[in-house]
């Protein structure tokens, strides 16, 4: 079969192999519109590689692992970098490789090419997968083209295209790709056209960059827009953008460089332009019987187009899809940029100032109207910081997952999480708290009346300097019983800490967390090594956004923590004076209000095991492996320590593995006791996850029902390499 | 359906789409595996297969009746690894003798009608499994445990 075909060359009946974008361009090229030189490679190539490289079911095991709804977008993620990493790794087989190579060098020779994605799915679907695969443009050379071409196909199962075909139900296992290989137009001035304006059905839209067209597709470079009268196809109005950047294309790929001065006062183009780029698009839209979506540029005056699509953001009535959300995971660089500014300025002191602003009213002097109405602003209060939290902390999230890729394309690494070590290199605060705990620990472990005292609970007895430094270290880290740093249900209390400090005294110290500055510097320098140039200054930056995204990955947790440690204390206000009233007897009702608005934010629900036993039911259903996500890699059995509540963790001992819900960094100083770590949440980069490759501990993550199936003291072992908990011993 | 019976539901399914099962038996301690026709009861709590007295299988059956039976949904494809359900059921065997075996054979037949002549043949014993437990393997690696309350 022939899988690959020129632009002009396509038939009808191809338009499934060459997917939605190839075959519109032929349509054009066969219409007269002037495009670049453009070959199909058919999405049969894509399925002949995945077949001949065992990728095919390796993809579909990762994919069901687990069901894709039960997953949380950051393990969507996590799959989805796994099965990048595959494509990555795979190289082309030789065959397949020699028939590509043939026809792509005899086409292209030396030319520049853009590598696009052209997903057939679009068309059964009839929705729009516009942004949620990969193009890239500027490529040159065989073997760069090749490996493109990998990229693309691995596109295929990018998260934003995972959760856009799980929403719109389309099957993972039918899911292809075709690629649409173009020479590249290094245009001077470049656009998108909307031959109907999405808000208004008589007009128009173009939007035009100096430049190539990516900076205006990923948002870094701000357009010139023109609203048209479709009729009369005049400007309606020009809205001039600041004009401070272009894109130009380099060695390999694109860059983002300022616009000369004299480029920046006048728009990028005329009336007679706009005109003729409208009557192109009007053209198109006519013979695909849709309003398009044309993507152009002019070199040297003459108007090249580049791909159309039919417009599907039009307003139909039917309800919106999350498209855009689940673009908005991936940001660009400078958008990333501008999104820290506004975190560390904006975002981070109001959770702060929310927070202390609640914990300023004591709870215990409301009457139990006000506590109710509490209630409720504090839950609107926590609502719209989580809001908050999705919007701009998930995607700046992405500052991490954009330097992974980075990491990940420039090394090719057997391990797709080897780059978070270089990002752990700012020094964590649990990573210090542990080491005061082990100092204190190793005074108990030498100091034999100490020890003997503090058995006996007589703390007060014990050597002044030593309750010296407990206090320092309560004062800094808290007393470990508390679930939040300064969150007000807290007494100070050193028992659960003394009881914590005995147990760590009784067994030789851990090894610590991994010593890897070396390595560090290693793999910093292995990544470098990869660029040159201002690609290197690129990717030095892009090192750095990882590392502040990280960062503020672990922190935007404890803030948000602290606002809905308020809410939470307001509740548990509440829930105390309703149990006061019922054992006051039946005509105590003032508690009336506060149980209303209990059931209202429905704050009693808590995991159960859905296979509990029912009286009389024929079987006794328990699980035996269950399935997550590989967190980190060892193996390790022990009896379960169950996290319900924060308390929980004062009881934990020596090599038992800890399973909760989710670890959160005021939990893991137990996490040196522990032999293995298993958490609800899931995804490679939370925070239980991280610690436990810190301290080379086995980790499974992402098992939904685990706090609700494993139970404390159940022997468990657990698989870090594969994601598996076992329970039980196995007897039949 | 809550996840209870759901997972019960996915076994009755499992053991009406399959119509051949792996007999695991033993002889001194030596494991000897066979494959059987069987039809399970809609309780789950029995499964029947056919066999001829003069075989290995039924001989080790009557010096220990404990065996286990795999049961699969797999087709010899890749797809296999994510897509087949697989479950181990162990129980005791006994021969089915008198006035029950007819009604239970009739039942036995409906799954396998091509199997008449053989079924019907003197030198065949229908076997009973009564199942203490079963083990249900999906997604290839996802585990769970049923044991029957008796």
């Amino acid at each position: 079969m022939n899988w690959i075909i020129s632009a002009e060359d396509i038939r009808h009946e191809d338009r499934q192999r060459v997917g939605g974008k190839g075959y519109a361009l032929t349509l054009l090229a066969k219409n007269g519109f002037q495009i670049p030189e453009t070959v199909c490679i058919s999405s049969d190539a894509y399925q002949e590689y995945v077949d001949r490289t065992g990728l095919r079911e390796r993809i579909q095991l990762e994919l069901h692992r687990k069901d894709l709804k039960e997953m949380r977008w950051e393990e969507i993620w996590d799959c989805a970098t796994r099965i990048r990493n595959m494509f990555l790794r795979k190289q082309i087989p030789g065959n397949i490789a020699k028939r590509l190579k043939a026809v792509i060098q005899s086409r292209f020779k030396d030319k520049s090419v853009a590598v696009r994605s052209s997903a057939p799915e679009e068309d059964t679907a009839k929705a729009s997968f516009a942004g949620l695969h990969e193009s890239y443009i500027n490529i040159s050379g065989i073997d760069a083209i090749l490996e493109h071409i990998r990229k693309v196909w691995a596109s295929l199962w990018t998260d934003a295209a995972l959760l856009y075909r799980q929403e719109i139900g389309l099957s993972v296992e039918k899911s292809t790709m075709a690629v649409v290989i173009q020479a590249i137009v290094p245009g001077d001035r470049s656009g998108v056209v909307f031959t109907q304006n999405p808000n208004d059905a008589y007009q128009g839209v173009i939007e035009s960059v100096y430049g190539l067209n990516q900076g205006l597709v990923d948002g870094t470079v701000e357009p010139d827009r023109w609203i048209l009268d479709r009729k009369t196809q005049r400007i309606i109005t020009h809205t001039p953008a600041t004009r401070r950047y272009w894109m130009v294309p380099i060695e390999q790929g694109v860059q983002l460089n300022p616009l000369p001065e004299s480029m920046s006062q006048r728009p990028p183009l005329n009336a007679q332009e706009t005109r003729e780029v409208f009557g192109q698009a009007l053209r198109a839209e006519d013979f695909f019987g849709t309003p398009q979506d044309v993507e152009w540029t002019y070199k040297d005056q003459s108007l090249v187009v580049l791909q159309s699509r039919p417009i599907t953001t039009l307003s139909t009535g039917k309800t919106e899809d999350n498209r855009g959300w689940y673009l908005s995971l991936h940001r660009s660089f400078d958008n990333l940029k501008s999104l820290r500014k506004k975190i560390e300025q904006e975002l981070i002191p109001g959770m702060i100032a929310a927070a202390e602003e609640l914990a300023a009213t004591d709870l215990s002097l409301l009457s139990d109207r006000s506590l109710a109405e509490e209630i409720k602003r504090r839950w609107e209060i926590n609502h719209h910081w989580v809001n908050v939290y999705w919007d701009d902390f998930i995607p700046f999230a992405h500052g991490v997952r954009l330097f992974g890729q980075i990491y990940n394309d420039a090394i090719q690494p057997e391990d797709p999480y080897e780059f978070v070590d270089l990002l752990t290199q700012t020094e964590m605060a649990s990573l210090e708290r542990n080491r005061m705990l082990e100092d204190l620990a190793n005074e108990i472990r030498k100091n034999h009346r100490l020890a003997e005292q503090l058995q006996k609970g007589l703390y007060a007895e014990a050597d002044p300097d030593f309750q010296t430094r407990v206090e320092t270290f309560i004062r800094q880290f808290g007393d470990l019983s508390c679930a939040v740093t300064g969150g007000s249900q807290c007494v100070q209390d050193s028992e659960p800490l003394i009881k914590i400090l005995l147990e760590m005294a009784n067994h030789p110290p851990a090894p610590g967390g991994r010593q890897k500055s070396a390595n560090v510097e290693i793999l910093k320098e292995k990544f470098l090594a990869c660029f040159a140039g201002d690609q290197r200054t690129q990717a030095v930056e892009y090192l750095d956004l990882g590392r502040t995204s990280y960062q503020l990955r672990d922190d935007d947790n404890i803030y948000l923590g602290r606002i809905e440690a308020q809410l939470l204390a307001a509740i548990r206000e509440a829930r105390q004076r309703i149990e006061n009233a019922q054992s006051k007897g039946p005509d105590a009702s003032t508690a009336n209000e506060l149980e209303a608005v209990l059931a209202d934010l429905d704050h009693s629900a808590e995991t159960l095991n859905p296979y509990r036993m029912k009286a009389g039911a024929t079987f006794d259903i328990k699980p035996r492996q269950l399935i997550g996500q590989p967190g980190g890699p060892g193996i390790a059995n022990g009896r379960a320590r169950l996290i319900r509540q924060h308390a929980d963790l004062a009881d934990f001992k020596h090599g038992e593995v800890l399973v909760c819900d989710a670890v959160d960094p005021n939990m893991t100083f137990v996490v040196p006791l522990a032999s293995a770590v298993v958490e609800r949440r899931g995804g490679m980069l939370i925070h239980g996850a991280i610690i436990a490759r810190e301290y080379g501990l086995p980790c499974v993550t992402g098992i939904p029902e685990a706090t609700a199936l494993i139970e404390t003291g159940d022997k468990i072992t657990v698989d870090g390499y594969l994601g598996i908990v076992t329970i039980g011993t196995g007897e039949i | 359906m809550d996840k209870t019976q759901a997972i019960q539901q996915r076994l009755r399914e499992l053991f009406e789409s399959q119509n051949l099962g792996v007999l695991a038996t033993h002889r001194s301690g030596q494991p000897y595996a066979s494959l059987v026709a069987f039809y399970a009861t809609e309780d789950l709590k029995h499964l029947f297969f056919v066999t001829p007295k003069a075989t290995r299988k039924f001989e080790n059956l009557k010096t220990d009746a404990r065996v286990a039976i795999l049961v699969n949904s797999s087709t010899n494809q890749a797809v296999d690894f994510h897509r087949a359900v697989s479950v181990t059921i162990v129980g005791e065997a006994t021969e089915v003798v008198g006035s029950e075996r007819q009604p239970i054979l009739e039942r036995y037949l409906k799954k396998h009608p091509h199997l008449e002549d053989f079924v019907r043949s003197p030198s065949c014993a229908l076997v009973r499994v009564s199942a203490k437990s079963y083990f249900m393997v999906q997604n290839f690696q996802n585990v769970m445990e049923l044991h029957l309350n008796r």
